[in-house]
């Protein structure tokens, strides 16, 4: 296990200066490289499910972003959409399947029902899915129009071209590569 | 047709059966008494050809005693006539009915549903669980008293700073 020393360091020296420098230029790699192989995950649960097939055919042609292959398997994937109307008992479902996606991981709410709960505001439906998983990027609209998809995952991609990557996620290297479990209510930083 | 049906189970249950209308539609109603619907379908069933019940429901008249009724809808494939019995089903330990699943076993699900949503129990139904809502859930949520929107989430709720949707789980609702 490396020193603390190593890990927060207290000045920063030209050594650091330097390895800073070369960290952006990988993380500008990695971003570059992730954000043109979205894998998503279909969590598809109502009628947006037709506009995301519309999403994913021919005409409008999602594999034009590098986001084409749906893997249905959440080991598999690093986007999660979540297309369709939540309700409180699928809630624990979502949750589980986000918890099992590796890391990197975003996720998209398509459709208002999964925004904001949109018109089913009663006894049985999340008031939107940030309410159980942290949320990237929220493309409104009942069902959205597959143009507002792209722009959705245009806008996800610019995010992702943004955030810091790293080749070895040092935290969890530091933990002896064992993640500390999440608290039951927060599901990490809000900023991801 | 199905006034002729009505007339004949009058005949038959004349205790049972009374204030016969004709509904909206042409369908033709009537009430029947909690205690006999079991044998009022059964002989529907049996003598008078009404194979198929295609909706069971139940409707909360909030402030009125019996509080709920219980609506069969029925149809007869045979003859092509439709009908509409009513049962009123008072609120607390008495509002018990009688499963008709003996008499169609597609009825199964639609009285789960009827215990689900309004609370009604149903006597003699070989599985009366909740039909769509989960376990953990805590009252009848079609009832006009269960709060609009009574959400009872399974996993604890993130809190969400939003102007819209409002502060989250904890103030809303």
């Amino acid at each position: 296990m490396s020193s603390e020393i190593e890990v927060v360091p207290a000045i920063t020296t030209r050594r650091e200066d330097a390895l800073s420098g070369l960290q952006g230029l990988v993380a500008k790699g990695l971003g570059w490289a992730r954000k043109y192989s979205l894998f998503q995950y279909p969590f598809v649960t109502a009628c947006c499910g037709m506009e995301y097939m519309t999403v994913a055919s021919a005409r409008y042609d999602v594999d034009r972003f590098g986001a084409a292959l749906p893997r249905f398997s959440p080991r598999q994937a690093d986007l999660l959409m979540v297309v369709g109307t939540v309700n409180c008992k699928q809630a624990p479902i979502l949750r589980r399947v986000y918890e099992q996606m590796a890391e990197p991981k975003w996720v998209v709410a398509f459709g208002v029902c999964a925004s904001s709960g949109g018109f089913y505001d009663n006894y049985a439906t999340v008031q939107g899915i940030d309410r159980i998983v942290p949320v990237d990027v929220y493309i409104p609209g009942c069902p959205p129009r597959p143009e507002q998809v792209l722009d959705g995952i245009m806008l996800l991609q610019a995010k992702i071209q943004g955030q810091p990557h790293k080749l070895i996620d040092r935290a969890a290297a530091v933990a002896g590569g064992e993640r500390k479990p999440l608290p039951p209510g927060d599901l990490g930083p809000e900023e991801r | 047709m199905s006034k002729a049906v009505i007339a004949a189970l009058k005949e038959r249950f004349p205790e049972a059966v009374h204030d016969v209308y004709e509904g909206v539609g042409g369908d033709d109603c009537a009430f029947v008494e909690k205690d006999a619907i079991a044998e009022v379908c059964r002989h529907l069933k049996e003598k008078l050809s009404f194979d198929l019940a295609p909706y069971i429901t139940a409707v909360d008249y909030l402030g009125e005693s019996p509080r709920f009724e219980v609506v069969y809808n029925l149809l007869s494939i045979p003859t092509r006539a439709r009908i509409r019995l009513r049962v009123k089903v008072p609120e607390g330990p008495e509002g018990v009915v009688a499963s008709v699943t003996g008499v169609w076993r597609g009825a199964d699900w639609f009285e789960r549903y009827c215990f689900d949503m309004y609370g009604i129990r149903f006597s003699g139904h070989p599985d009366l669980r909740r039909l769509l809502m989960y376990e953990e859930f805590e009252g009848y949520p079609l009832r006009k008293d269960y709060p609009l929107k009574g959400r009872q989430p399974l996993v604890p709720e993130r809190q969400v700073d939003d102007i819209f949707r409002g502060p989250g789980p904890a103030g809303r609702d």
